[in-house]
């Protein structure tokens, strides 16, 4: 049996690995990379907790695993439009630096 | 140890080591996307072990089928070889990074210690397809109506953005 | 029982998949030669003995494991090596959920002949597609060329948009059979469909002289459009003429696989090869009965077999006669693709995405909204 625990705690530990990327590398693909590893552990707490409280026979509880649907959605919608921003970064500053997108206008 | 649990610890230990070696791959952007290929392929088969079964389908098919294939397409159409982004003045940015990310794992863990159950038997076609459909368009069907306007306007959005000038 | 499953496996790799796959190669050069009134490949020999240029494909994968293993300047190296094997092993697992027989029983002892008797055997295929593209984009990106780098990028974009309607085309399909495993499908598709059924359900009508009208209850006659549409989208899929422009030879010289040579090349070569295989499975056992004899039921074979051989005997024949259909079924799939392969001109790079975004799609969302409406309407005059 797999402890529950140890679903978590892998879970925690990709969150982490997800928030350094986002706080340490200056690629923003790899920040919205990172982005999507956090989201992904997320959504294995929720499949594990899912799995701890499966609801009864007959009448299965399936919150979490919905939970992790809508997240998948929301995670593909937030590709396209980040990467669309990527894209018209890079035809305005050459680059995909986030240093160099620090000004507020152009 | 059974055998799911052996094949969990194989595959967490899979998804962590790609996941570290898409933040540490500094040089190449491609080969990181391809390590977060791993980590979701190791991610849908810890969700098969979970008896999620509809949810391992999915993981494939839309992270590692869909949006990882979009990030790559990003970098090939950005043609981002080798591309180096010196630490320079960022050095102390980083190690802040680093430390909060370490303290929030740290937190994550202190809070997990005791007191979680056993996980129990689940209920005959927990998981799959039929089971989260029926939940899907009953009970969470206002979010499935939202979730579709969101990619709608997901789509129009990105169209927009990546479009070229329409003066041309 | 694991032996059995690793029987099943291995028999699928070797006979189904390993063998049918080079024979491919011999049938598509044949079937060129015909539809170009040429002779086509004969000239292999051995001692004299040629059988009709049986020994071609034996002669190219002999060609292709003597020549050089070539890794370009420049190229990730690592990445560079594993794209062909990353492309070849989707293709090869597909298969596991394609049915080639029916249920048995012997007594007390059952046999279903398909490897993964999954639940959820079409979401595995889509999501084993969905995998296949990585093979293509890491071909075309490690291998250092500005040719294969736009024919990946080609590639990812074209197999991107047509999973989706892949997907949305066979929506309707899943409604009718109500399941996603192909096994059961093509149980559903054991039996006969009565094509005057709607004067019944909707009028009252009922003759015995109409009754006799049918057709097997196939997935094409339920789902015509379905069938259309989701082999135009499976074959976009596979990047074979006359939807290959990932590997355009008159633009981008040979795309994705320009730098590759030996047998790495042959793995690129044969995985679309037995794509062709998996496609036509695919499609046999969505839309043409599977392995199901038409008008023949197993029920009708057993019980009236039976009463002369015993059931047992007339079970196994069913087993025989099934994987023959089947095989029947899959061997005409294959010349049917062959034959679109050799008529149709190739498409130019927009109007692929324009068939797939403008027409394919808003035409598998009509499909899903109207046998939506049909069903609905069946039921409430059931």
């Amino acid at each position: 049996m797999i402890p529950l625990e140890h679903v978590i705690g892998l879970s925690a530990i990709l969150f982490a690995i997800g928030v350094v990327g986002v706080l340490v590398r200056r690629n923003v693909i790899v920040v919205l990379m990172s982005i999507e590893l956090m989201l992904n552990a997320v959504n294995l707490a929720f499949v594990g907790f899912n799995r701890a409280w499966p609801g009864s026979e007959g009448a299965p509880s399936l919150d979490g695993q919905v939970f992790v649907l809508m997240v998948i959605a929301v995670a593909a919608a937030e590709v396209a439009v980040g990467l669309g921003i990527v894209i018209s970064m890079f035809r305005n500053r050459d680059s995909v630096d986030l240093e160099e997108a620090s000004l507020l206008r152009w | 140890m059974s055998f799911a649990a052996i094949l969990f610890y194989l595959f967490g230990a899979l998804a962590v080591l790609f996941a570290l070696s898409m933040l540490l791959n500094v040089h190449n952007t491609v080969a990181g996307a391809l390590s977060l290929v791993v980590t979701m392929v190791s991610l849908a088969a810890i969700y098969v072990l979970l008896e999620a079964h509809f949810v391992a389908a999915i993981q494939i098919m839309v992270y590692a089928g869909a949006i990882v294939v979009l990030f790559l397409f990003v970098v090939m159409l950005l043609n981002l070889r080798d591309d180096d982004f010196a630490p320079g003045r960022q050095r102390l940015v980083r190690v802040a990074g680093a430390l909060v990310g370490v303290f929030a794992l740290a937190q994550f863990l202190r809070w997990l210690a005791p007191g979680l159950p056993e996980l129990p038997a689940v209920p005959a076609g927990f998981g799959g397809h039929r089971a989260v459909g029926i939940a899907l368009y009953t009970d969470y069907v206002l979010l499935v109506e939202l979730i579709a306007l969101l990619l709608l306007a997901a789509i129009v959005g990105a169209l927009v953005l990546a479009k070229r000038k329409l003066d041309s | 029982m694991p032996v059995a499953e690793i029987l099943k496996t291995l028999f699928i790799l070797l006979v189904v998949v390993g063998g049918l796959a080079p024979l491919i190669t011999w049938i598509e050069r044949k079937q060129s030669a015909v539809m170009q009134d040429r002779i086509g490949a004969n000239r292999a020999d051995i001692g004299g003995l040629t059988l009709i240029g049986l020994f071609h494909p034996l002669a190219d994968v002999l060609k292709l494991l003597g020549k050089e293993d070539f890794v370009p300047a420049g190229a990730n190296r690592v990445l560079h090596l594993l794209a062909p094997l990353i492309a070849a092993i989707p293709a090869v697992i597909a298969f596991a959920v394609i049915p080639y027989g029916g249920v048995y029983r012997f007594g007390d002892h059952t046999l279903s002949l398909v490897v993964s008797d999954a639940d959820w055997g079409m979401l595995y295929i889509f999501a084993i597609a969905s995998l296949a593209t990585y093979g293509t984009v890491i071909a075309g990106w490690s291998s250092n060329n500005g040719w294969s780098l736009l024919g990946s990028m080609r590639a990812s974009a074209q197999m991107i948009s047509y999973e989706v309607t892949m997907g949305l085309s066979l929506v309707g399909i899943f409604m009718v059979f109500q399941t996603l495993k192909l096994q059961d499908m093509a149980l559903a598709q054991d039996t006969t469909l009565r094509v005057f059924g709607f004067l019944d359900i909707f009028f009252g009508l009922s003759h015995p002289a109409i009754d006799w009208i049918r057709l097997p209850a196939w997935g094409v006659f339920y789902q015509p459009l379905a069938f259309l549409l989701f082999l135009t989208c499976i074959m976009a899929e596979n990047k074979r003429p006359p939807f290959d422009l990932p590997e355009g030879e008159s633009e981008i010289i040979a795309g994705y696989h320009l730098e590759y040579s030996g047998m790495r090349f042959g793995l690129f070569f044969m995985s679309e090869f037995i794509q062709v295989v998996v496609i036509a499975g695919l499609m046999t056992a969505l839309f043409l009965g599977g392995w199901s004899i038409p008008y023949l039921s197993t029920q009708t074979i057993v019980a009236g077999v039976g009463r002369f051989m015993g059931t047992g005997f007339a079970t196994g024949l069913c087993v025989l006669l099934h994987f023959a259909a089947f095989m029947l079924k899959l061997g005409a799939m294959i010349w049917f693709q062959m034959a679109l392969r050799w008529t149709l001109p190739r498409f130019r790079y927009d109007q692929v995405m324009d068939l797939c975004w403008k027409v394919i799609l808003p035409l598998s969302i009509a499909n899903v909204l109207v046998t939506g409406l049909v069903m609905l309407l069946v039921q409430e005059a059931a």
